[in-house]
């Protein structure tokens, strides 16, 4: 459904240095450096997948979806999506696909949602009838059908990202490119967009690519990950394998009898958090067991509790991992 | 047709949510009815071409072609490539260009009310610019108004795809801007330019933006026949001129901020 072969982005930025002569020096002579945002990047996800695409900022993950929805052309490269050529920007293939961005919006600010969906549905040629029938569709899902009529401007944010999503998806796109659908939402807001994109998944098929600052809509969503840093792919399987390739450490929760010196807990493990009587440890998962036991038989524990590390780590972790090497068995 | 229908609908909706500052805007193009003033004032007192109820009745109608055919597609546009938000527009199956376009003449159908009441108000002001319009010199005035408003359109569509390579089409428009002022018969008609200068200016697609539109409106005799082909000239130049922007311009869009 998304095949990406070798895909490469280059493009030039100018160059200015912060002084009054250089501004000038930038106006007469400007010169440029080449950005590599995106360097031979190759994946293939099939169909009805949800994919997670994970990088920091600036790694290449939006202008990879840019390449993939057509946007921009690559500098090198293949791409296929739903069995289109992205940048040759068929009608055919620009109503297959859907991109949400958390940041930007496509609704009209003064206008109630319902005039940009009644827009899209002339644009992308829905039956007046089968057009009211997918509202009623997902507005019930995204529970939004109370907020159709007021003008976008009053909604709240939570709301006018499900709006987004039901104007995004009223033509049923097969391929949906979510980038950052979550952004500056509240936990309510998350979970209910998380579940709107699962149930949007399960009832129609469809594939996903998406990326996301909170680890909670991977973990929720994506069963497989791909991870971009510095413009190449760093990882892509399951989000499981991510863990245990790159967090090969458990997380020990300690509730302590009686406060203790950050000295005494060294021994057993990497002492990430001490605060009055709680501490978390990282301990390596090939002597959990034996520092489990040591802790119980020398230190005062009122509870212990052993968990997967964090995502947020473990993903941080193959950041400052991957500029000393860029592949995944070096890593 | 459907699509039409409903792009003209939201559209006019969008416009209506801006009353006060539709009156303003047609407040904005007044200038027309100022140089009536000017120029009503000044024929009485020398030797030109029109007569002062001739003058004032050209600049009536200079206002109300302005006002049919004013376009500001370029600072939407650049504004889009800035902000990112042509992204969204080009993920739909359908041409920015059609949108803009849905959008200008939505807002001529809210614009109306205001540029009638407009030109009540001047007509009560200045006596000498009443008159009652011959219906074939009417249509064609109507006809030709439209006309410029495609080609104005066309024109400034194909400067904002320069947005594209510099995202300041803007000050090009802002040049042409300079050049449509003065050659498009805004400021004064033809008919009291230069012989020579009214010969290039004719050549130039600018007088057809005003100048043709409003002196058929005006009821002044005009010359169509070269008239239409300069004007079809300029609207195939700038047909293929856009085209080849677009294509040339997705290319290098670099999507920034999108």
């Amino acid at each position: 459904m998304v095949l990406a072969q070798d895909l490469t982005k280059h493009y030039r930025v100018a160059l200015k240095e912060d002084s009054l002569l250089a501004t000038w020096r930038h106006f007469l002579f400007r010169q440029y450096r080449t950005v590599q945002a995106v360097e031979g990047v190759s994946f293939r996800i099939e169909r009805g997948e949800v994919v997670g695409f994970l990088g920091p900022n600036g790694a290449g993950k939006t202008t990879t979806l840019k390449m993939l929805t057509g946007l921009i052309h690559p500098t090198r490269g293949q791409a296929v999506v739903a069995g289109h050529v992205p940048w040759r920007r068929e009608k055919a293939f620009l109503k297959k696909i859907t991109l949400v961005m958390g940041n930007k919006q496509q609704l009209i600010w003064d206008l109630p949602a319902w005039d940009t969906f009644r827009l899209n549905a002339a644009i992308y040629e829905i039956p007046e009838e089968e057009f009211k029938k997918r509202v009623r569709e997902l507005s019930d899902m995204l529970s939004l059908t109370e907020k159709l009529h007021q003008p976008v401007r009053k909604l709240s944010l939570g709301e006018r990202m499900k709006a987004e999503l039901l104007a995004a998806l009223l033509h049923r796109p097969e391929v949906l490119f979510l980038d950052e659908p979550t952004l500056g939402l509240d936990i309510n807001a998350q979970v209910a967009v998380r579940e709107f994109i699962r149930e949007y998944n399960r009832r129609y098929g469809a594939t996903v690519l998406l990326t996301s600052h909170y680890m909670a809509d991977i973990a929720a969503l994506a069963e497989r990950v791909l991870v971009i840093h510095q413009g190449k792919l760093l990882y892509d399987g399951a989000l499981e394998g991510l863990l245990e390739r790159f967090a090969p450490y458990r997380e020990v929760g300690l509730v302590l009898a009686q406060p203790l010196p950050k000295e005494a807990l060294l021994p057993f493990g990497e002492v990430r958090v001490l605060e009055g009587l709680k501490a978390r440890l990282l301990v390596p998962r090939e002597r959990l067991t034996e520092r489990v036991a040591e802790i119980l038989k020398r230190l005062p524990v009122e509870d212990l509790e052993v968990r997967e590390p964090p995502l947020e780590e473990v993903i941080a972790r193959v950041y400052k991992i991957a500029p000393l090497a860029h592949t995944l068995e070096e890593v | 047709m459907r699509k039409a229908r409903v792009l003209l609908s939201v559209y006019l909706a969008y416009m209506l949510e801006y009353r006060a500052e539709l009156f303003l805007w047609a407040l904005a193009g007044a200038l027309p009815l100022i140089l009536l003033g000017v120029w009503t004032e000044a024929a009485r007192g020398g030797d030109f071409p029109l007569s002062p109820g001739e003058f004032a009745r050209y600049f009536l109608m200079v206002f109300l072609v302005r006002q049919a055919t004013v376009v500001w597609v370029v600072w939407e546009f650049e504004r889009d490539v800035v902000e990112g938000r042509l992204s969204f527009r080009l993920l739909r199956p359908l041409d920015p260009f059609w949108e803009h376009l849905a959008a200008h003449v939505a807002e001529r159908l809210a614009r109306f009310p205001f540029v009638v009441l407009l030109v009540l108000l001047f007509f009560w002001i200045f006596p000498e610019a009443r008159f009652v319009p011959e219906p074939l010199p009417l249509l064609l005035g109507l006809l030709f108004t439209f006309l410029a408003f495609l080609l104005r359109y066309l024109m400034q569509y194909t400067i904002a795809m320069l947005t594209f390579f510099s995202e300041r089409a803007v000050s090009v428009e802002e040049v042409f801007f300079l050049l449509y002022l003065f050659l498009s018969g805004t400021i004064a008609p033809l008919e009291v330019f230069p012989e020579p200068l009214r010969t290039l200016a004719l050549l130039t697609p600018f007088p057809y933006l005003v100048y043709l539109p409003a002196a058929l409106l005006a009821g002044q005799e005009v010359d169509l026949l070269p008239g239409i082909w300069i004007m079809l000239f300029w609207g195939g130049a700038l047909l293929l001129l856009w085209r080849l922007l677009w294509r040339l311009g997705l290319r290098h869009y670099s999507g920034q901020g999108a």
